[in-house]
């Protein structure tokens, strides 16, 4: 890393340190050891998951990152509930899950908002499940509506919203039902860039200034070293964890961070762990050969 | 390929001329109709006999085939006898437009040829009741079974490979029974209606409980909901606007079977107006009962279709019908 000019990325300035070892003062919020995930698969089983253990802090910010195939899903939905692992713990608070539950808000990459219910309504909708009064659902509602700035929009349906709105309601959703850590997987993954990096501002402000602890997925790396306290790398097929990196990048973060040297650092070292330069022949995704291309327009019609 | 298409069909777009096609969709089928009626060239394969002449088969409002016609003026002219004459005709079976229209009318302004026949609008009212019963005891019990086959799995195994026979089944084949079991009058009906409408429904409403976006089940359970709260808060209202649009479709359907229904045990209803009035070749009042089928069917189902789109404000699919 040193030759091309950037500093170590495991190098910390003192104010990064510090707040390490703070956040590991902290409780254990989440705790998954040797989780395991075998599907059955027409040739055999198919694994997806192999011995991933690692911990998660009160009010962490950690990101999952990996190259597609690499069991990201498969991690986070069985963290959530939505799917039963095969061997191993997942133990939120030192209790082990079964089945997806309320100590664990979810956001979809998809827009999952229940479109028969306005904003407000699906707001309401953990409150109601939980037995809450009409009233008390309502006021809550209100709070967050208030807090992700969307009052406006209450009683909008969600077709009438922009992607970006959506996402904000469905984190809204799931944060007002008071979880334990919240669990994202590719949330802003079908936003364009623009609204994107609005988002991010956004869930950080959110971050900031709720009690909550954040398990993000994303396979764009930028996002992952902007957001994260701590980026979980996993390797596909199985997938498997190949480091647990703490991201020497200062907070408050900013966009102008993005040249920094630790952000360049980081992204380097995620490159090289993301995309080997060895295995980089034998992938069977995008990576393989190029597929030649017949000329479909007239020989002297070129456009180069 | 897409934009080639839309390109090319521009001048059929926008809401004006959209009206417009929707007009022409009506008008242009009674355009031929009554070109085929009123322009004596066109088809008019009969002459309508109006003085006999010497011919003594002939009588007067006889339509006889024009080369059968042309034949008999041939021979009286030959023998020198008073010639027949005629005006070209459409077969008894294609009455005129103006003609199904006065039957329209007069079918319920005057009383029934036969003493104690049901009104027109009598023998519709009991046709209505017949469908509705039919479709409201098929959809009482399919559309929560079909809710159910498209939620879970084990249960669309245990009911669906038998309804999947069972449709193939036509309901008519089922009269014979239907009678010997429920007697001669709406009974047995109702059953041929119920058995064309409940295994189609059952089907396609657990597929369109199939088609539900996982995601918002998925979602729903990690805000706590579990059990048949799932299905109440998030499959039934999840698919309803898709519900509404099959029944729709069905309802459709039942009509199909009305006319066969009505045909077994005692014949009633519109169909037994429209075979009464078959057997007298009062054709114009066949086709206004025809006519009357069609205009409540297309009626009933613009009029749910608007319900649809107040009753649905989120679902797009509903504003396109």
């Amino acid at each position: 890393m040193t030759q091309s000019g950037l500093p170590s990325y495991l190098e910390q300035s003192d104010a990064v340190r510090e707040r390490f070892a703070r956040i590991r003062e902290r409780e254990v919020i989440l705790e998954v050891r040797n989780l395991h995930k075998r599907y059955p698969a027409p040739g055999g089983e198919t694994e997806a998951l192999r011995d991933v253990s690692f911990r998660i802090h009160r009010r962490e910010f950690v990101c999952v990152i990996g190259a597609s195939g690499c069991g990201k899903s498969t991690l986070i939905r069985t963290l959530a509930g939505l799917e039963k692992h095969s061997a191993g713990e997942v133990l939120l608070d030192g209790k082990p899950v079964d089945g997806p539950g309320r100590d664990r808000g979810m956001v979809f990459q998809g827009y999952s908002l229940f479109p028969w219910l306005t904003v407000k309504r699906n707001v309401m909708f953990g409150p109601q499940m939980s037995g809450h009064s009409f009233d008390a659902a309502e006021r809550q509602a209100r709070q967050w509506l208030e807090l992700i700035g969307l009052s406006k929009f209450a009683d909008s349906y969600p077709h009438q919203l922009s992607g970006g709105m959506r996402q904000r309601v469905a984190i809204a959703r799931a944060l007002v039902n008071q979880p334990r850590i919240l669990l994202m997987d590719e949330p802003f993954g079908a936003l364009d860039a623009q609204t994107r990096s609005r988002m991010q501002s956004h869930l950080l402000d959110i971050w900031r200034n709720i009690d909550i602890t954040i398990l993000f997925i994303t396979h764009d790396l930028d996002e992952a070293i902007y957001l994260a306290d701590r980026i979980l790398v996993l390797k596909p097929h199985p997938g498997e964890v190949l480091e647990f990196i703490e991201v020497p990048v200062p907070r408050p973060r900013t966009p102008a961070q993005f040249s920094s040297p630790e952000f360049l650092a980081t992204k380097a070292r995620l490159d090289a762990l993301i995309h080997p330069p060895e295995a980089e022949a034998d992938h069977d995704d995008d990576s393989g050969d190029k597929p030649s291309i017949y000329r479909l327009t007239d020989v002297a019609d070129s456009v180069e | 390929m897409q934009a080639f298409l839309s390109r090319s069909g521009a001048w059929l777009k926008g809401p004006a001329s959209s009206r417009l096609l929707v007009v022409a969709s009506f008008v242009l089928p009674v355009l031929l109709w009554a070109l085929v009626s009123y322009v004596p060239f066109l088809w008019h394969p009969k002459v309508l006999v109006e003085e006999v002449g010497g011919v003594d088969y002939f009588q007067v409002g006889m339509r006889v085939d024009r080369a059968e016609f042309d034949d008999q003026v041939k021979e009286m002219r030959e023998a020198g006898e008073a010639l027949p004459a005629g005006r070209p005709a459409n077969p008894i079976y294609l009455p005129a437009p103006h003609e199904v229209a006065s039957a329209l009318y007069t079918a319920f302004t005057t009383a029934p040829e036969q003493r104690g026949a049901p009104w027109l609008h009598e023998s519709l009212w009991h046709s209505i009741q017949i469908i509705f019963w039919g479709f409201v005891l098929s959809s009482a019990l399919g559309v929560p079974l079909g809710i159910l086959a498209g939620t879970y799995a084990g249960f669309s195994r245990l009911t669906e490979p038998f309804i999947e026979f069972f449709r193939y089944l036509p309901a008519p084949a089922f009269g014979a029974l239907a009678v010997a079991v429920l007697g001669i009058y709406d009974g047995p009906k109702i059953a041929i209606i119920f058995i064309g409408t409940f295994f189609q429904q059952v089907l396609i409403i657990a597929n369109t409980t199939r088609k539900l976006d996982r995601t918002l089940i998925e979602a729903a359970r990690t805000l706590g909901t579990r059990g048949s709260r799932l299905i109440t808060r998030v499959v039934l209202p999840g698919i309803l606007p898709d519900l509404y649009r099959d029944q729709r479709i069905l309802l459709g359907w039942a009509w199909t079977y009305l006319l066969v229904a009505e045909l077994i045990g005692t014949s009633s209803g519109i169909t037994f107006f429209i075979t009464q009035q078959a057997r007298y070749q009062h054709f114009d009042n066949v086709y206004a009962a025809i006519i009357i089928i069609g205009v409540i069917g297309l009626g009933s189902d613009l009029l749910l279709a608007a319900l649809g789109r107040k009753l649905f404000p989120w679902d797009q699919a509903q504003k396109r019908g």
